[in-house]
């Protein structure tokens, strides 16, 4: 029965409708409706999972309205295997924002929330539309919400940092707009999935690998573009960093996959080089760059920059691996390995996000120097946090570990340099994580408002512990997750093996 | 038996489960009760293991326990191998780590951190377990990653102590250089092999011989050389072989217990069990088993040399520890596999037995480590004395005991090996033996005789708790007696069967069989070649040095001040690494993240294009001034312009 419902219509609306409510609620109203709505999200999110059909890469849950027929433009929606983690990452995350900014926000409570209710609507929005239109106006649309929520609720520089996220990031989507229209005028069609099998001259598609490249690259953000994200992760208040690093980040990775790689294959496979090299310069600069920071979420934000390096190395290896052989060996298990990766950085970037906050709620400070010896007064917080550290480093039998080990596996089918490359993230990451974990929780109280903390209250366990709880069970058994996307990875391999040119 | 060997390693992980989440609330007996317990029964059943597949020789049990995933055809998998192999270990780990927990009681009696500490050395028992009953690379890695994990927590157990966590940092991070090998050599079997199961790459490895692989272009590589030497880079990491030794000796900053059970008897140990394991690789690739070889034998050699001059008790049985896992390293390029385990559980069972000695002797002293302030200790505690002693006499070998047999094996061993690096290795073991005995007693001297250097000795010694001393009087028995019980089956009996493989031109340990009737006549033949007498040598030095006239001893440092210095500067690895790798890392850090970050992407190019349009704008406002007749101007301008374009084109 619950399959025939407009599950992703739901999905989108629900969380938007309920935002638009919590906007309109009294202080105390807005907690308990947001928490509503965020949790019947969460609800409408099972029937998807438990309805998805693992055995086909055909879309599932289609839903199709006409929107601007003179134009075939339509509300289009579908799940495949790529955009479900997707989705599921950010029901699960988005309630944990709202219990987690329960005492701690007293400004503006209901705009806040609702902010974000809009905010994960739109981003589910972005991760099931099929049409070209509608996929770019949810794509532009969460900059609103995230805008608004540096702008107003973050640090001390937060308008230079709201802007420069804003700029930046809508620098690099106009062109993939400009790509889209493009291709409208080729084909005559906005349906993504009728773009795939679009044929267009290798001219045509560098220029549109190029433009996709900038959106994508930006919102992921790779290297060089990534300058951004430090700024923006900074100033945001928890609740922003956490959707920013755990969902929006990964609406890049979402792209490559779902527009980059499908629509312009033999530019994809010209430029493949370049990508790889630039996630390796990712995977290594910016893990240096993590290494020499002073505070906690700069820190945390260039260890996200430099986890999504795996994404796009992942993504990318295809390419490499077919030019050693026709079937690609390795290539799926570099494709699901990315993302993995994004599911799993979903968690962990979360974590350590909430962990920041937890500390920046009794402290006001992310300077990793005003800390040190916090395990003596707060054990319980100190103990969550070593578990998503060692996640962040990529220990087995943390979600950290499956996407990184597939990722550098995968590779060394490839070229035992890139592999080689890749796996001193094994070095870098554990070096800055747990440096940073050595300065902030480890060694005698330091100053005495260390000594004067307290541990986590039971709202602050219950959220770091579910993340805690899905890290270790997605680390310990990820064939759950692998399944679902086993078939739509085969599909796209399969098409970006043939060329169309 | 499958339910059994299942039993084995949950059973430590569900003590650590309820000693690490309810320890508040079962309290300190109740901690220590419920992980000795379950580690007691996990030996049981180790034990019941170890009579089924050696005594009955049941079958080997080789079977995947659940998937982890499947990607491309490839089975990730948890899964046990339970061979004559695994049960020799399992049963090992499981004996030294109850004596420990059992010790812990003693030594970690006022310690706040009691239940957490419980916590972690069932852990790892679980975590230790699961790496030696693993069936595939996966599951490998899984036990080797959490040996790491728990080491540490361990070593900075006590995380007030700035040295404490600055050691566990370390050797974190120096195990992951070893990691870094270790996980690209494991991508190099899935991408040759495409599997992750050992018996599938151990049948795929002999086609793989001849195919090559161009890491540097234009320099082909032997594919079954990369993979064994980037494994061995993960084992010399977690095996502490030269250069990646370094974290070792630090990792004394964790309580003792600890020093004894990981640092010393079985995570250290890891290494050797796995190019043991990988037997079937390394025999294919003569090139990795000389690297083996050779570093095993410079690590025997040199670390052994540091150890005369440390002033630490418990680094003294360190650096003896990096030594001895040399010798094994040495055995392990010999190609004689067996001759290292053997040599591998002798050792971890004397070597704990030192260590948890050397604890005693600290709870004693009330955590007084320095050997200058002891003295005379054999008095206050005999017990102590004896099994200190015990353990002394197996570690340089002396005849009789259970190092004697394992480190002759290793020598003649490598003595009939013919592989490029054996001749240097074999003297390097050789002199090795005089080194250990002169470091070994002359931590026996100056603790234990002689006369109270510290009044503090004469206040506080007393003999440990039961315990304490019950646990060493446990260890010391095998530290006599495993030796002679267990060389013969274990070298010559072939009680090994296929799980260690070694190619028949390479077969050394063969050669040794070839004179060895009995236990009895492997002593007598031994005064036959030099090592005992070498042994011996030492011990006398050690006397005469550190015993009879203590002078001596400052003479020679004041003479070879030089050696002296460098010895002292443990040859410089710790300040090379820290101002190459740690403070290089660092700087390169801060200078990529403000040159490359802030300067030019973010100072030029982001804010330089803002920067860009800014001054863009001011040039082109002053075209729009708000005076009439400045547009005006421009409209006759253009009108002008477009009269000439419609008149002359």
């Amino acid at each position: 029965m619950l399959a025939d419902w407009p599950l992703l219509s739901l999905l989108i609306w629900v969380p938007i409708v309920g935002g638009a409510l919590t906007l309109m609620a009294g202080e105390n109203g807005a907690r308990r409706l947001a928490l509503v709505f965020s949790l019947a999200t969460l609800g409408l999110a099972i029937p998807l999972y438990a309805g998805f059909d693992t055995g086909t890469a055909d879309l599932q849950f289609r839903e199709h309205l006409a929107w601007l027929p003179d134009f075939n433009i339509n509300y289009a929606l579908g799940v495949d295997g790529i955009s479900l983690p997707l989705i599921l990452l950010t029901a699960f995350i988005t309630p944990l924002v709202v219990i987690a900014a329960w005492t701690t926000i007293r400004y503006r409570v209901s705009q806040y929330l609702g902010a974000f209710l809009i905010m994960e609507g739109i981003m589910i929005g972005v991760f099931s539309a099929v049409d070209a239109v509608l996929f770019y106006v949810f794509w532009e649309a969460t900059l609103i919400p995230m805008f608004l929520i540096i702008g107003i609720w973050g640090g001390a520089n937060r308008i230079y940092a709201t802007i420069k996220f804003f700029l930046y990031t809508f620098f690099g989507s106009v062109f993939m707009l400009v790509a889209l229209i493009y291709l409208y005028y080729q084909s005559g069609t906005f349906d993504l999935f009728a773009l795939h099998g679009q044929p267009l001259a290798m001219g045509q598609q560098m220029l549109i690998f190029i433009a996709f490249l900038l959106a994508f690259a930006v919102k992921i953000p790779m290297w060089p573009v990534h300058t951004w994200l430090p700024d923006a992760h900074t100033e945001a208040p928890t609740g922003g960093s956490v959707i920013l690093a755990a969902i929006t980040l990964k609406m890049g990775g979402y792209g490559f996959m779902r527009l980059s790689l499908p629509i312009v294959p033999d530019a994809s496979q010209a430029l493949a080089g370049l990508v790889i090299v630039l996630s390796l310069v990712a995977i290594v600069y910016i893990g240096l760059v993590a290494l020499a920071q002073r505070d906690i979420k700069r820190l945390i934000a260039y260890s996200s920059i430099s986890h999504m390096g795996f994404v796009t190395l992942g993504t990318f290896l295809v390419f490499l691996l077919l030019a050693r052989s026709p079937e690609a060996a390795g290539a799926r298990l570099g494709m699901e390995g990315a993302i993995v990766q994004m599911v799993s950085h979903g968690l962990i970037s979360a974590a350590l996000f909430f962990c920041v906050g937890v500390l920046y709620d009794r402290m006001h400070t992310r300077q990793i120097a005003d800390y040190g010896g916090v395990v003596n007064t707060m054990p319980v917080f100190a103990t969550l946090l070593v578990v998503f550290a060692m996640a962040n480093a990529g220990l087995p039998g943390t979600s950290g570990f499956v996407g990184e080990f597939m990722v550098i596996v995968a590779s060394f089918h490839a070229n035992f340099w890139v592999a080689a490359l890749a796996a001193l993230t094994l070095i870098l990451g554990a070096a800055y994580t747990l440096w940073m974990v050595k300065r902030v929780v480890f060694g005698d109280v330091a100053n005495e408002r260390v000594a004067a903390l307290e541990d986590i209250n039971a709202r602050e366990i219950f959220v770091l512990g579910v993340l805690a709880l899905a890290v270790l069970a997605l680390g310990l058994w990820p064939a759950p997750l692998v399944e679902i996307m086993h078939a739509s990875v085969d599909q796209l391999i399969d098409h970006v093996s043939v060329s169309k040119l | 038996m499958e339910s059994v060997y299942l039993a084995i390693p949950l059973l430590p992980l569900f003590g650590a489960l309820v000693a690490g989440l309810f320890g508040g609330w079962i309290g300190r007996a109740g901690a220590h009760w419920v992980t000795i317990l379950t580690v007691a029964a996990s030996f049981v059943l180790s034990a019941v293991a170890f009579w089924h597949i050696i005594i009955d020789g049941g079958p080997v049990f080789d079977e995947a326990i659940y998937t982890w995933m499947v990607v491309e055809g490839i089975r990730f998998e948890i899964g046990f191998l339970v061979d004559p192999l695994t049960v020799l270990m399992m049963t090992t780990v499981t004996f030294v780590s109850l004596l420990v927990h059992v010790f812990t009681i003693g030594y970690m009696h006022d310690d706040p951190g009691y239940q957490r500490f419980f916590c972690y050395i069932a852990l790892f028992t679980f975590a230790m377990l699961m790496l030696v009953m693993a069936n595939n690379f996966l599951q490998l890695f899984f036990g080797w990653e959490a040996v790491g994990l728990i080491s540490y927590l361990l070593i900075g157990f006590w995380y007030k102590k700035e040295s404490a966590i600055f050691a566990n940092l370390k050797a974190f991070l120096v195990n992951r250089v070893g990691d870094f090998g270790f996980i690209l050599g494991i991508g190099a079997i899935v991408a040759y092999t495409g599997s992750l199961h050992y018996g599938e790459v151990f049948a795929a490895a002999p086609t793989l011989v001849g195919e090559q692989i161009e890491i540097i272009a234009g320099l082909p590589w032997e594919v079954m050389t990369v993979i064994c030497l980037l494994l061995f880079i993960g084992a010399m990491g977690k095996s502490a072989q030269v250069p990646l030794h370094v974290w070792l000796p630090d990792s004394m900053e964790g309580p003792t217990p600890i020093s004894a059970l990981i640092h010393a008897a079985t995570m250290v140990t890891a290494g050797i069990f796995l190019v043991a394991r990988m037997s079937p690789l390394y025999e294919l690739s003569t090139v990795a088993l000389s690297t083996v070889l050779v570093i095993g034998a410079v690590t025997a050699l040199f670390m052994g040399l540091v150890a005369i001059v440390q002033h630490d008790i418990k680094r003294v049985v360190a650096y003896s520890t990096l030594s001895q896992l040399g010798y094994m390293t040495v055995a392990l390029g010999a190609s004689a596999y067996s001759v290292a385990i053997f040599h591998l559980m002798t050792h971890a069972f004397f070597k704990a037995l030192l260590f948890l000695a050397a604890g005693s002797v600290i709870i004693a002293l009330h955590h007084e480590q320095d050997m200058r302030r002891m003295g005379g200790l054999r008095r206050y505690m005999p017990v102590t004395y004896v099994t200190a002693l015990i353990g002394a006499l197996a570690l340089i070998g002396f005849p009789g005991f259970a190092g004697y047999y394992s480190k002759d094996a290793i020598i003649e061993a490598v003595g009939y090996s013919q592989i490029p690096g054996a001749g240097f290795a074999y003297w390097a073991v050789l002199i090795g033996v005089f080194i250990t005995a002169l470091y070994t007693f002359r931590m026996i001297f100056l603790a234990f005789h002689g006369e109270p250097r510290d009044p503090r000795v004469d206040k506080h010694a007393h003999e440990s708790p039961l315990v304490v001393t019950v646990p060493l009087v446990l260890l010391a028995i095998p530290s006599v007696v495993i030796g002679a019980v267990a060389m013969g089956p274990l070298l010559f009996g072939g009680f090994f069967g296929e799980a260690i493989h070694v190619a028949p031109e390479r077969d050394v340990v063969a050669s040794v069989a070839a004179h060895f009737d009995n236990w009895l006549q492997f002593i007598i033949h031994g005064f036959q070649a030099p090592a005992v007498y070498l042994a011996l040598g030492g011990l006398l030095v050690a006397w005469l040095v550190w015993g009879y006239k203590p002078e001596i001893a400052d003479y020679a440092a004041a003479r070879l001040s030089l050696i002296h210095w460098v010895l002292e500067r443990k040859y410089g690895f710790d300040e090379l690494y820290q101002a190459v790798f740690a403070r290089g890392a660092r700087r390169m850090g801060d200078l990529l993240a403000d040159t490359g970050d802030r300067r030019v992407i973010d100072g030029w190019v982001v804010n330089g294009s803002a920067r860009l349009v800014g001054y863009g704008s001011q040039v082109v406002r002053h075209l729009q001034s708000g005076f009439l007749y400045h547009y005006a101007f421009g409209m006759i301008i253009g009108l002008l312009l477009l009269i000439a374009m419609v008149t002359f084109l």
